[in-house]
């Protein structure tokens, strides 16, 4: 048997390891699966702003009627905003460049701003999902611009981590994004804004 | 090798030099409390990351339920891996991911190696990955050619400094800004010579220098946080956002991940995604998490590659005491709750794996002949386990390999003497507690909480350090009346 694979090899090890072994426990699941307030809920919003805020992302308010304005607001005296190609049209600024998968890492590097919409986000921990469903783009459009803008509806809005997880499907490409990129690497004092976008706008809608 | 021998769980090799301290811990040790600028840089440092740490704990009221939660998932992962890790390489294979398997370090580096070959490339960028270190994989890419760039900014600092990891999460913390200044000034190409020392402005000549790497690059190499069995679902846990441009941009992805790594379904990670944040950074969660299934087409890149690789940890799982220390998730919080850490620093462990969790994963992993001091680079006080998120008893951990020790090898000079005593109270469960309850008496000599000497053969312990004075209650005794039977 000089050659067994790695594979059967790894795996013939770990049954050696694990003869004998009983079998396993059931896992207690006592810890809060949901939280006290139902998605939407204006406790979530307020909540999920302050903890946006707390790791220097700027949060708008906006209603279903003024969100196109408060977009446009956001994003004026920006030149260069692209956005991926199933984003509302409303929401577009004028000119803003629709990503048709073809922008390389450096032409998205001289792009001012990305404007996209959510999957979901979680108040408890200020959590945002992407997960590249078509008003939200592949995951470099998100990555290599200095600034990004985040819609997120109220619906969108769940309390605690096990709620936000139960949201998304793992088998699509997913990023988690909990404020600006930072690093903590020296002296472990927090510095916002490293590789990944250095500003993060949050446009947050509430129910009509 | 004869058919008898397949399958049977092995330690890590003895060339694995990331494993293998080249001096005793005790010696190292006393190096290391020698450098007081060491000892400053990383008490500040320690001191920020568990104020942070404590903060957020509190805020959640379900965090003894989640460390339960944590650590059963673990133990029913590892009494099934086998079967947990066929599915994943199932997963993955099936949403067009490559899986690979390696018995030990070279066997990884050879992949590794062949893959990044295959596609021309003679660079790589790197997101920071414990167990890449551990099989030296920079140094095996350079020896055929390739360029390995360390993306992460403490790697970073680590890498330009000629330097080794001291810390899970932060493996520059032995450095402060002044001396990480100097780093950039001297090894960075094109370093504006008005560089500060102010965090931000050091955090934005990383960006500088890492950017064009970033947009260019072909070929990534990334560990994995945590890989999900029934999806074949990977996540990258981080802060930079490093980690999200090495998994986006290249066109090739390789990871290299412990077997140990894997957990059952997408829903035990609300446990870990929840413990993870708040026990390294601090963070309620940190920046971004990255996750990825297979190869997403016109998403990232385009052909991707996964190594499972054992290195020692069957021969952990096969101690069935020691096999807890595999369900340890890098948090890192046992490093910065730990007094002996706190004192000598990361580079005294010998060890990729440093703190009170490398001083029972690294011998594990080796088998204890390999590192025979480490399991006494602690004073038993209890801390780490109160801070593992995953509640893994390293106290008890560190006794039996105590124990274990003794027995696999017999130890020279005076320190054997000290350890066979130790070990001779460590391993009966009365002797321990007799002898904890004795060592309180000790609080009558400490001054200021420290005791500067102790009686042979303790005093070749305290010659070297201040042991702390030892608690009023011991863990033992709070133990059984706060949790019951010891
Ligand atoms: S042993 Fe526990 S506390 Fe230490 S790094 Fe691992 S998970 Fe974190």
């Amino acid at each position: 048997m000089t050659h067994a694979s790695a594979r059967d090899e790894v795996l013939a090890r770990i049954g050696h390891a694990l003869s004998g072994t009983p079998a396993p426990v059931e896992v207690p699941r006592a810890y809060r699966r949901t939280g006290e307030h139902p998605p939407g809920a204006p406790e979530l919003l307020r909540l999920l702003t302050d903890r946006l805020v707390d790791y220097r992302a700027t949060v708008h308010a906006a209603s279903p009627q003024t969100v196109e304005p408060v977009l446009a607001a956001v994003l004026g005296g920006l030149d260069r905003v692209v956005v991926p190609p199933g984003l509302p049209v409303g929401w577009r600024p004028a000119g803003a460049v629709v990503d048709d998968g073809t922008l390389s890492p450096a032409e998205l590097d001289r792009v001012d701003a990305v404007l996209t919409a959510c999957t979901a986000a979680a108040a408890g921990t200020g959590t945002i999902v992407l997960d590249g469903s078509p008003d939200q783009g592949r995951r470099a459009i998100t990555l290599v611009p200095d600034r990004h803008v985040c819609v997120v509806h109220a619906a969108q809005v769940v309390q605690t981590v096990p709620e936000l997880l139960a949201r998304v499907d793992p088998r699509r490409p997913l990023t988690f994004i909990s404020g600006p990129s930072a690093t903590s690497d020296i002296e472990l004092q927090r510095v916002e804004g490293v590789h990944g976008p250095r500003t993060l706008i949050v446009v947050l809608v509430a129910d009509g | 090798m004869s058919e008898v021998f397949l399958g049977m769980p092995a330690h890590a090799p003895a060339d694995v030099a990331a494993l293998h301290a080249a001096r005793p811990f005790p010696a190292a040790a006393r190096d290391a409390l020698a450098d007081p600028q060491l000892r400053r840089n990383i008490g500040a440092a320690t001191a920020t990351i568990r104020g942070k740490r404590a903060h957020v704990v509190a805020e959640l009221d379900d965090w003894e339920q989640l460390r339960l939660a944590g650590q059963a998932v673990k133990a029913a992962t590892m009494s099934r891996l086998d079967e947990h890790l066929r599915r994943l390489e199932q997963e993955v294979t099936a949403r067009g991911g490559t899986v690979h398997w390696a018995r030990d370090a070279a066997e990884a580096n050879r992949i590794v190696t062949g893959l990044v070959r295959a596609t021309g490339a003679d660079e790589v960028v790197k997101v920071k990955s414990m167990v890449t270190q551990e099989i030296g994989l920079n140094e095996a890419l350079a020896e055929a050619g390739i360029a390995a760039w360390e993306t992460d900014l403490a790697e970073l600092i680590v890498q330009l400094g000629h330097d080794t990891p001291s810390h899970i999460l932060v493996p520059a913390i032995h450095r402060n800004r002044a001396e990480i200044r100097e780093i950039f000034l001297r090894e960075m190409p094109g370093a504006d010579p008005a560089l500060t020392d102010d965090p931000r402005a050091l955090a934005m000549a990383a960006r500088a220098h890492l950017r064009r790497k970033f947009l260019t690059a072909r070929v990534a190499v990334s560990g994995a946080n945590f890989a999900v069995a029934d999806t074949g679902t990977l996540l990258v846990v981080e802060s930079e956002g490093n980690g999200r441009m090495c998994l986006t941009l290249p066109d090739t992805l390789i990871t290299v991940m412990g077997i140990e790594k894997v957990v059952p379904t997408w829903a035990d990670l609300e446990v870990f995604l929840q413990l993870l944040p708040r026990s390294s950074t601090g963070e309620r969660m940190n920046p971004y998490t990255s996750a990825w299934t297979g190869v997403v087409p016109g998403d990232g890149p385009q052909e991707f590659h996964l190594v499972l690789l054992d290195n020692g940890r069957t021969a952990v799982l096969a101690d069935e005491v020691g096999r807890e220390a595999l369900h340890c998730i890098r948090c890192s919080a046992c490093l910065n709750v730990c007094p002996v850490y706190e004192r000598t620093g990361g580079h005294a462990y010998g060890s990729v794996y440093p703190g009170p969790i490398g001083a029972v994963l690294t011998p594990l992993l080796t088998g204890t002949a390999g590192n025979p001091s480490l399991p006494y680079a602690s004073t038993l006080c209890g801390a780490c386990f109160d801070a593992c998120p995953v509640r893994i008893d390293i106290p008890s951990l560190l006794v039996h390999l105590r124990s274990r020790t003794t027995q696999e090898r017999a130890l020279p000079s005076a320190e054997a003497v000290a350890m066979a005593a130790a070990s001779w109270v460590m391993a009966s469960p009365w002797r321990f507690g007799w002898a904890g309850r004795l060592a309180r008496l000790g609080r009558l000599f400490a001054r200021r909480g420290r005791i500067r000497r102790l009686p042979p053969p303790l005093s070749a312990w305290t010659t070297a350090r201040d042991a702390p004075a030892p608690p009023p209650q011991t863990f033992r005794d709070w133990w059984r009346e706060n949790r019951g039977q010891p």
